[in-house]
């Protein structure tokens, strides 16, 4: 995956920073909230929510299965439509891919839409590295690229950042990157709204390059399938006379009738809308319409590796919508830059470590970023079950080794808990000093730092029972 | 009837006396209660942190300590949820414990079919549902018709009742910081409803909040469930001498 968050710090540190800034707690809140409540008012107006919920889940699975069979089919379609398939098996090679079909255009920017897999693998810097610049067309891209930050949300991405933060970042950086901010622009959304339609559409018309992700690959016809709210997207794919799409391998589905699902689950499940208001789908080329080339880039990047995995590989059902992000406790209070990827929230914690390994510090703590409270998986309009695999790979990291002063207190409880006689032993000890245990024990500040310790009890229950009873 | 009390090691150790009121609640409704010595824990804490094979020689032990029993009741949606979920893949004899056991309020509503256990506790009330009870078990409204046939209690709603407190087993101590603030919000939500107690039914999630709210200083105490249910007119709940 990209090096853009590497040597981030791992995720308790991250979320302590994001749990102390008051603002971004009020923002996450203010907008989690909102969006959790609108899509259970929309996902309760379908009768057969239940059903769709499974189809897509299978639907899904069996396309996993079978995935080296769709994903031939799918390059058989594109290529007899007129475009061309590449494959990549990771990162490196797909920037290598895309840099070397836009430097073969002579173009030296690019516009860019709907592109999660092109930030986990860092296109922007590899083809600023080159000379080329690549603009996010996305609103909240746009926010975040001339932010200079990263995204914090799979949908929202400047969920973040609040009206007044937005205006100030137009104000100073559009005339860095082009057309300037409008004189005297408000925070008013329909004013935010306008300076970056204006600033835009200037980059749409004179892009000659677009670089796309996708929500859907059809194997049966070869489709690409977008779903987007703004319209941007459409304007990337189809005025530039060249389009890439960098698209995971899990995005397929194996025919047409496939999407009757995903079109309702989808849109629902991540802006709360019956429908999303622009759909484009796109097959190879077509003559006098649209752009004259097509490259369809596949992606791998440790997804073949996630596949081999049995619990693990149901993360790759995701669909990106992003509704167990806006129901998780945990997101909420660390906020989307604490899980150090491009994938937050709770989906982010179990894709994240399978899809890059779980050597570095950061994708180690992200399967213990949750409470496993279990509302992720309630709402996963595909049923991953989120908490299922995150005890997986906690379990895969304890077998690496885990931290050590963890392994050795397992091990302790281990040998009290391994016979009553002991644990009776222990618990009388603890009753019998109880007067002396300190308010906050050394090495427990984890919990004393924010909470009182419970105070042992005179008598166990164990004790209690003896007493009473036999 | 005769059933076995799995007590849990969080209550045995730290919380007698949610034992001993359930043991109370059983034997005041005609039940026979035993309470198998040779139980510990069910190895949730161990499986929950990635320590599969730690957790597997407990939940053996624990199979075996309720061996013949054909009811084992628990006043812990959270151990439940371990033994119902993950016992299949312990062993044929930890596998035929799982259906064996309920939760206290699923025993009391589902086995016994009562929901007046004939307690009296003149006292406002909110209760938090804690997850594993909620989502892994689906206790849905077991607990509050328990709660609004007890006499003389008034019970109030919690706002974001179905959020997670935070405690999350061991997230409680390795991601602290955001644990603290999920219980901060929960203690705030408990408090603006006025209640003069914060009742669950997990005592490890209760473990949590009144921990939070002892120091935080919050007007509200911590309480189990079963604690409720045990009280009657004639024997009332003992407040301890701390009021929280």
């Amino acid at each position: 995956m990209s090096g853009t968050f590497l040597g981030m710090p791992a995720f308790p540190v991250a979320a302590k920073a994001a749990v102390g800034d008051a603002t971004l707690r009020a923002n996450l809140r203010h907008a989690t909230h909102t969006i959790r409540d609108k899509r259970a008012a929309a996902v309760a107006e379908l009768e057969d929510w239940d059903r769709l919920r499974e189809a897509g889940k299978q639907i899904k699975d069996h396309t996993l299965r079978h995935l080296d069979r769709y994903l031939l089919k799918l390059e058989e379609a594109v290529t007899a439509a007129g475009g061309t398939v590449h494959w990549a098996a990771d990162a490196d090679e797909a920037n290598r891919i895309v840099t070397a079909l836009v430097r073969a255009t002579g173009e030296t920017e690019v516009v860019k839409v709907k592109s999660m897999a092109t930030q986990e693998i860092g296109l922007n810097e590899a083809l600023e590295a080159v000379g080329i610049a690549a603009y996010e067309t996305d609103l909240a891209e746009l926010i975040v690229q001339l932010g200079h930050d990263r995204p914090s949300h799979i949908l929202v991405p400047a969920i973040h950042r609040n009206r007044g933060e937005i205006r100030d970042i137009f104000r100073a950086e559009m005339g860095e990157w082009g057309r300037p901010a409008p004189d005297g622009l408000t925070d008013t959304p329909a004013d935010l709204a306008q300076a970056a339609r204006l600033h835009l559409r200037e980059k749409f018309l004179r892009a000659k390059v677009a670089v796309s992700g996708a929500n859907f690959m059809v194997a049966e016809t070869g489709t690409l399938v977008v779903l987007e709210s703004e319209g941007n997207g459409r304007m990337c794919l189809t005025l530039p006379e060249t389009l890439i799409s960098v698209v995971g391998i899990e995005k397929t589905v194996p025919t047409w009738r496939d999407l009757e699902v995903f079109l309702q689950t989808l849109p629902r499940s991540s802006t709360a809308e019956r429908m999303n208001p622009y759909t484009t789908m796109w097959t190879g080329t077509t003559d006098g319409d649209g752009p004259r080339d097509f490259h369809l880039v596949l992606l791998d990047n440790g997804r073949t590796d996630t596949l081999a995995d049995e619990v693990g590989r149901q993360a790759l059902r995701c669909i990106r919508c992003s509704a167990c992000l806006n129901v998780c406790p945990v997101y909420e209070r660390a906020g989307g830059h604490a899980y150090g990827s491009v994938y937050p929230g709770p989906i982010g914690a179990i894709l994240s470590p399978q899809l890059r390994g779980t050597e570095s510090e950061i994708d180690a703590s992200l399967p213990f970023a949750s409470s496993l409270c279990g509302a992720c998986y309630e709402v996963c309009p595909v049923a991953i079950d989120i908490p299922e695999v995150l005890v997986h790979l906690r379990e895969r990291i304890a077998d690496q080794g885990g931290h050590r002063l963890e392994r050795a207190a397992m091990k302790a409880a281990g040998a009290v808990l391994g016979s009553p006689r002991a644990l009776a032993a222990a618990e009388r000890l603890a009753a019998s000093t109880r007067r002396l245990h300190p308010k906050r024990l050394p090495g427990a500040s984890a919990w004393t730092d924010s909470r009182e310790l419970p105070e042992v009890p005179a008598e166990s229950f164990r004790a209690w029972w003896k007493r009473n009873r036999t | 009837m005769r059933v076995a009390l799995f007590v849990t090691c969080v209550n045995d150790a730290l919380y007698p006396a949610t034992g001993v009121a359930t043991v109370r609640i059983l034997e005041r409704l005609g039940v026979e209660v035993d309470f198998p010595a040779g139980q510990t824990c069910c190895g949730q804490p161990q499986f929950n942190t990635g320590y599969r094979q730690d957790a597997e020689p407990l939940a053996r032990r624990l199979a075996d300590a309720f061996r013949g029993y054909e009811h084992v009741v628990t006043p812990s949606g959270s151990c439940a949820a371990m033994v119902r979920g993950h016992y299949a893949g312990f062993g044929a004899q930890a596998a035929a414990l799982a259906p064996r056991v309920h939760e206290l309020t699923e025993f009391l509503v589902d086995v016994l079919g009562v929901t007046d256990v004939g307690a009296y506790f003149p006292h406002t009330v909110t209760y938090h549902p804690s997850c594993h009870g909620l989502r892994l078990l689906g206790l849905g409204d077991r607990p509050r018709r328990l709660l609004e046939a007890v006499e003389g209690l008034v019970l109030r709603e919690l706002p974001g009742a179905e959020e997670c407190c935070g405690f999350g087993g061991t997230f409680a101590v390795k991601n602290p910081d955001v644990s603290a603030a999920m219980g901060r919000d929960k203690i705030d939500h408990a408090v603006s409803t006025g209640a003069e107690v914060l009742c669950g039914a997990d005592n490890s999630c209760l473990m949590h909040l009144g921990g939070v709210l002892r120091r935080e200083d919050a007007p509200l105490r911590a309480l189990h469930l079963a604690e409720i249910l045990a009280s009657t007119e004639t024997e009332p709940l003992e407040w301890t001498e701390s009021p929280r």
